[in-house]
């Protein structure tokens, strides 16, 4: 059964629309210049780490997205003050924050379970469950999200050139360093906002299978990063769908949302890339580059 | 050094060194408007550090580098005034950027914002892309492009803002040698009909020397320039490179072949052993 009765009445439902929605907002526009830039794992980095503030949080009784904003902006600043030039050492640095903040959040998380009996924490935190998110952190997701686009759409420019090489944003006079700091900055917030949808661990998925799926098919940045935030807050408010319609699938035990929103993004980036790119782009290159060849040939 | 008429681009007696390791010693030349000089050396010759030189990127232990009238410096202008293509890997095939986007960052990539639409940005695009030859592809992602027809979108990158002066590092490495030709013309008529000063660093000058007015060349640290007959000279090379160079003009072409024995250059090396350079 598709759309159960009382999807749209639902207040956790409208809770879970929000703040999936902002989250898929933010991950498609960031992960377009996540999936460019090659940080992928990076991404994946600040999301574990914030981890461990999303278990603190559970465990202190704050608000749980303070605590994944709090733990991945740390994350983003080690990683910057370490200051690795190299792709082999910056993925060495990258993966050694990656086990210190699971490390962390295994002691955290035990603390949870153990002192505050809050059995379900380790499952919200690395796996996210949208259906018992607080209302109470709307206003904070909107605001961590406003920030992310707003400095996103500031540095848009520099942004894609450094992206493009970084040395020729240098010669044109971008702080080359300083966009990159503050885009880790941006990164931090739009982890933890996808850290409290589809928790931690999964939140990578949210910020890269979309954007990935949306560098197949788009030929410019715009588009890209338009369709990137189509199929992530469709993937997510489907997910949500489903997820909602499961409780009657099977009685009692609904299925949890991550998985029908990773499930999503997995099929849409499948079915995209086993078409060839030409299709999708159109490409006449072939054609008009044989054009060239024929009239330079008879010149 | 006085100040000439035309004059772009004034090298004074620039030395650089690496952890003491002299690159560049007491290196100087001058180019006019609309000249092309081709910038020869071998592999580590310090071709790349003095490029990066002129734009300021690179600190010099003595000497100056004078850009148009004003007194160089480590200026932000010089993005304006200077149009640069660094030596380049091939891009990335998946990144979302066509042809005409890269040309149009080249034009006010450095700024905040979002770029809204801008009829003179949209026309000086469009006028670049003629200019280098290639509007036909300028809707293709630049990363599906040929390694020729990326370098003229990144030529057109680099000229957009109109500089007087445009430095190119090794634009011709790993391209076949009709794209290099095809590069080359595209330079030279660049040069002629804006009057842009052309600064092109290059191990072999052949594919060069249909365009090239004034040569500068690298070896053991040094540099010899001038107008290219001056300077491919068996007396003057030979003079550079500490033994004996051969010069040899085939149907156009310019072969410089180390003519010594063997035996001669481990003489040379044993006699000045910093000052016996690799033949490029």
């Amino acid at each position: 059964m598709i759309f159960a009765s009382g999807f749209f009445a639902s207040d956790p439902v409208h809770t879970a629309m929000i703040i999936g929605g902002v989250a898929a907002l933010v991950s498609g526009v960031v992960g377009v210049f996540t999936v460019m830039r090659g940080q992928s794992f990076a991404g994946h980095a600040l999301a574990d780490v914030s981890s461990a503030g999303g278990s603190a949080a559970f465990l202190l009784g704050i608000n749980p997205l303070l605590g994944f904003l709090g733990m991945a902006v740390i994350a983003a600043g080690g990683m910057e003050l370490a200051d690795a030039r190299l792709v082999r050492e910056r993925d060495l640095v990258t993966g050694i924050a990656v086990g210190a903040g699971l490390g962390l959040a295994a002691l955290l998380l035990y603390f949870d379970v153990t002192f505050t009996s809050t059995t379900g924490a380790a499952v919200t935190v690395m796996f996210g469950s949208m259906f018992s998110i607080p209302p109470t952190i709307i206003p904070l997701a909107l605001a961590v999200g406003l920030a992310a686009l707003t400095i996103s759409a500031l540095f848009y420019r520099p942004l894609l050139l450094v992206s493009l090489s970084p040395e020729l944003a240098e010669v044109q006079g971008v702080r080359v360093r300083l966009t990159g700091l503050l885009y880790l900055l941006v990164l931090a917030f739009t982890v933890s906002l996808s850290a409290m949808t589809v928790g931690a661990i999964l939140s990578t998925a949210l910020l890269i299978g979309p954007a990935a799926t949306a560098l197949r098919l788009a030929k410019r940045p715009g588009q890209a990063i338009a369709i990137a935030v189509l199929i992530g807050v469709g993937a997510t408010w489907g997910g949500i769908l489903l997820a909602y319609d499961s409780f009657y699938w099977t009685p009692g035990h609904g299925w949890p949302v991550s998985f029908f929103i990773v499930s999503l993004i997995f099929i849409f980036y499948v079915i995209v890339a086993a078409v060839p790119e030409r299709i999708w782009l159109r490409k006449h290159g072939v054609s008009v580059r044989a054009g060239v060849d024929t009239r330079t040939g008879s010149a | 050094m006085m100040h000439q008429e035309g004059e772009v681009l004034a090298v004074n007696q620039v030395s650089v060194s690496f952890s003491g390791r002299t690159v560049l010693q007491d290196v100087g030349f001058t180019l006019r408007a609309g000249e092309f000089c081709g910038l020869i050396g071998a592999n580590g010759s310090g071709k790349t550090t003095l490029l990066r030189a002129i734009l300021g990127s690179q600190a010099l232990d003595a000497g100056s580098v004078r850009i148009g009238c004003s007194d160089g410096g480590r200026l932000p202008s010089r993005g304006s005034s200077i149009g640069y293509v660094p030596q380049t890997k091939s891009l990335d095939p998946y990144m979302p950027v066509r042809a005409r986007d890269v040309v149009a960052l080249g034009f006010d990539g450095n700024r905040l914002g979002l770029p809204l639409p801008s009829r003179a940005r949209r026309n000086r695009v469009d006028e670049m892309l003629k200019a280098v030859n290639a509007s036909h592809f300028a809707q293709q992602r630049i990363g599906n492009l040929s390694g020729g027809e990326q370098q003229r979108v990144l030529i057109a990158h680099a000229l957009v803002r109109r500089p007087r002066l445009l430095l190119l590092d090794e634009p011709l490495a790993n391209l076949d040698m009709r794209s290099a030709a095809e590069i080359v013309a595209v330079l030279h008529q660049l040069s002629v009909k804006y009057l842009i000063t052309v600064l092109l660093s290059a191990h072999d000058m052949n594919p060069l020397l249909p365009a090239m007015d004034r040569v500068v060349y690298l070896a053991n640290g040094h540099a010899v320039s001038g107008k290219t007959d001056e300077v491919i000279r068996t007396d003057v090379l030979s003079r550079l490179y500490g033994y004996h160079i051969d010069v040899i003009r085939v149907h156009g072409r310019v072969l410089v072949i180390a003519a010594a024995a063997p035996g001669d250059i481990l003489a040379a090396i044993e006699k000045h052993p910093a000052h016996v350079a690799p033949v490029p």
